[in-house]
């Protein structure tokens, strides 16, 4: 997360070249935007839809439509936090509330710093290690309210 | 001579510290002089244990874990390297109950082989299946295929081997190979575990599966969860196109077999196969309407195998040891083995591959030691987000497709996710509810606005607002989401519902929090006061 650039039009212009010949190639150039701003600006809709020959509605039909893409752009990190029945088992219902609590955000929204960004996710494919968390693509298992301050705050130390 | 010491680069094992140990280990071996190889393998399955550290010794590998880091100088003081005593010592690997009890054929490398080494997949018997479809005829493969009585292992159990016929006998200039990575339900991770630790077992697979079928061209849809699965995949794929094994000459077999593996985008529903579909061609994931089936028209309108990505990985033990071989295994019209996933409240969370018939008491006390919190376990969900919850007295039931459709569950693809006995199973039915009203496609009515009028009813009973009507409303809403949705989304999500409410009506009959306010002015006050608008 913490390597992300600026927006740049001509940068996004570079990457959706790369990859518009691939047959669906919808899907691989909104992760590669994503991957390299955060998140896919507004303005790139229109250079998707003219490089692929697709409407606006269509390019911006399939942003909405998954949970991954953003239209704004994330905090410096990410924490994801896993809301499925595993680790409902495991208490990460009491976890969320203690994050939510301590950073004074809910599910969904970013730090008023910028540091930070608390998603939900639906299984993290670590359920014999719930609750699980993702902070900026790490994994970690057995996560207490404890080892989930930890965490927040070295990745915050760390900025 | 060098030793070999094996620190996994599972995710679930890095979740725990694995990589901070193999440094730690990398680190203390030179300081020390030491002369060792570090292999990151795949993990055993055996994640109570994770971090596992191996060493290979004159008498086989012997495990030891959970390692910390601040653990590896005391196990290189007490001579691990040579296979030495420690308090975290477990012994061979091998002779560990919980993988000894075990019949491992489609994770027979996993957590023993550096994943990324195509030598050692060879080595350790990898594209033998390969080379012998490659002496056969597409039928005779189909037909293998067929008499294994392989069924699909994402959930819907169909006979994979049907599926291959219909793509094998219909022309057409183009055919697909599409893995089904999109391993979303809660409780599983077998998927992942393959492509984090034996991803070459699932490029042979398609490509037995491409020249079964005469495809061409293979993709993997992997979930974007697991970002370290789609990096292990990409980089195997790229050495399986540099030794030959993919490419315009597969195996110098003169056949054409291209593979990619894509990402999705954090939609559960990409996991049903026509939506998947639609997302590899770049749209939104909303399912279409069968017919026609993919095997006819699927990918870009062309004839296309779907299959889950433990069924792929499983073809080429098929295939190598013989139909016969691995029909042998299970029970009934389940053949072969079943991945179950451990998962949830419990003490030996992890994968067990045995043969189907096992019963559920077996896997979560044999294999799982019970509950983590050690206390008694209240319910358990097979089969994902979809599945039913049983209560403890279904834990007789034996591990089989049909042996779960009898007493209206769903085997699924084999997770088990157990809770102890603080669970409120009216707050589980209710998360059923909201969970598919916020992955439903959208295509369908009865899915799309069924699910949050079914957070809705559910929110009502829980509050104790007419009870009897609003339980009644709910069965038949789950009735007509059952009946009415166009894929198992909407169409089994009553599944864990009902269950709930059938097996724990006391969950759903407490008092409820509005009762109390309703019966102390104070608290109702109280409230007024808090939310200005009232």
């Amino acid at each position: 997360m913490s390597n992300m650039q600026a927006w740049d039009a001509d940068r996004a212009q570079a990457r959706i070249r790369e990859l518009e010949h691939l047959p669906g190639a919808l899907l691989p150039i909104l992760h590669a935007l994503q991957e390299e701003f955060g998140y896919i600006d507004p303005v790139a809709t229109p250079m998707i839809a003219s490089a692929l020959n697709l409407s606006h509605a269509e390019v911006h039909g399939v942003i909405s439509f998954y949970h991954d893409f953003r239209h704004s752009a994330p905090g410096k990190h990410l924490l994801r936090i896993c809301r499925a029945e595993s680790c409902q088992s495991m208490g990460c219902d009491a976890l969320i509330q203690h994050v939510e609590k301590r950073l004074g955000v809910k599910l969904g929204e970013t730090t008023p710093d910028q540091s930070l960004t608390v998603e939900q996710v639906f299984c993290l494919g670590n359920c014999a290690l719930s609750p699980a968390v993702m902070l900026d693509g790490q994994p970690y298992g057995r996560v207490s309210p404890n080892v989930a301050d930890f965490l927040i705050d070295s990745a915050r130390r760390a900025q | 001579m060098s030793v070999r010491v094996y620190v996994p680069r599972d995710s679930a094992a890095l979740s725990v510290g694995a990589e901070g140990v193999a440094r730690a280990i990398a680190s203390e071996a030179s300081s020390r002089g030491l002369d060792i190889t570090l292999v990151r393998n795949g993990s055993r399955g055996m994640f109570w244990l994770e971090p596992l550290v191996e060493v290979e010794t004159a008498e086989g590998r012997i495990a030891y874990g959970p390692v910390s880091r601040e653990a590896v100088a005391g196990l290189f003081e007490a001579g691990f390297l040579e296979g030495k005593a420690h308090a975290l010592s477990l012994g061979p690997t091998e002779e560990i109950p919980y993988l000894k009890q075990q019949e491992r054929l489609t994770f027979a490398r996993c957590g023993i082989v550096d994943p990324l080494s195509l030598s050692e997949y060879v080595a350790h018997s990898g594209y033998r299946g390969l080379r012998q479809a490659l002496t056969l005829e597409p039928q005779a493969i189909v037909d293998a295929v067929k008499t294994s009585g392989l069924r699909g292992r994402g959930g819907a159990g169909f006979p994979t081997g049907i599926k291959w016929n219909t793509v094998l006998q219909t022309e057409a200039d183009q055919k697909y190979i599409c893995c089904n990575a999109d391993e979303g339900d809660s409780g599983t991770y077998a998927d992942r575990m393959i492509m984090e630790g034996d991803p070459f077992v699932l490029i042979e697979g398609m490509t037995i599966a491409a020249i079964a079928v005469k495809a061409t061209q293979g993709y993997i849809y992997c979930r974007s969860e697991y970002p370290h699965a789609f990096r292990t995949m990409q980089r195997a794929i790229a050495t399986a196109y540099e030794n030959g094994y993919l490419g315009a000459n597969v195996a110098g077999s003169g056949k054409r077999f291209d593979l990619e593996v894509r990402l999705g985008a954090g939609a559960y529903i990409c996991g049903e196969e026509t939506s998947m579909l639609e997302s590899l061609e770049g749209r939104r994931g909303q399912i279409r309407p069968k017919p026609p089936l993919p095997a006819l028209e699927g990918l870009f309108g062309k004839p296309t195998v779907v299959n889950n990505l433990i069924s792929l990985a499983t073809v080429p033990i098929i295939l190598d040891k013989g139909a016969d071989y691995y029909r042998d295994f299970g029970m009934g019209r389940s053949r072969g083995t079943l991945t179950i996933q451990l998962a949830g409240n419990i003490k030996h969370g992890g994968l067990v591959e045995t043969a189907f018939g096992m019963t559920l008491h077996d896997a979560i006390y044999n294999f799982g030691a019970g509950t983590a919190t050690g206390r008694p376990l209240r319910a358990v969900q097979v089969g994902g987000p979809l599945g039913a919850y049983f209560p403890a007295s279904f834990l007789d039931t034996p591990l089989d497709y049909e042996a779960f459709a009898a007493r209206k569950g769903m085997l699924g693809h084999g997770g088990i996710v157990v809770f102890d006995d603080t669970v409120d199973l009216a707050k589980q039915a209710r998360f059923a509810m909201e969970f598919c009203a916020i992955e439903s496609c959208g295509k369908c009515t009865p899915c799309r606005v069924g699910s949050t009028r079914g957070v809705e009813v559910i929110d009502r009973i829980i509050a104790n607002q007419n009870r009897t009507q609003n339980l009644r409303l709910l069965d038949d809403l789950c009735e007509l989401m059952l009946d009415g949705s166009l894929c198992a989304l909407g169409g089994l999500i009553p599944l864990p519902v009902m269950s709930a409410i059938r097996h724990f009506p006391e969950d759903f009959d407490k008092p409820g929090p509005t009762s109390p306010a309703l019966l102390n002015p104070e608290v109702l006050t109280a409230d007024r006061e808090k939310n200005p608008w009232r």
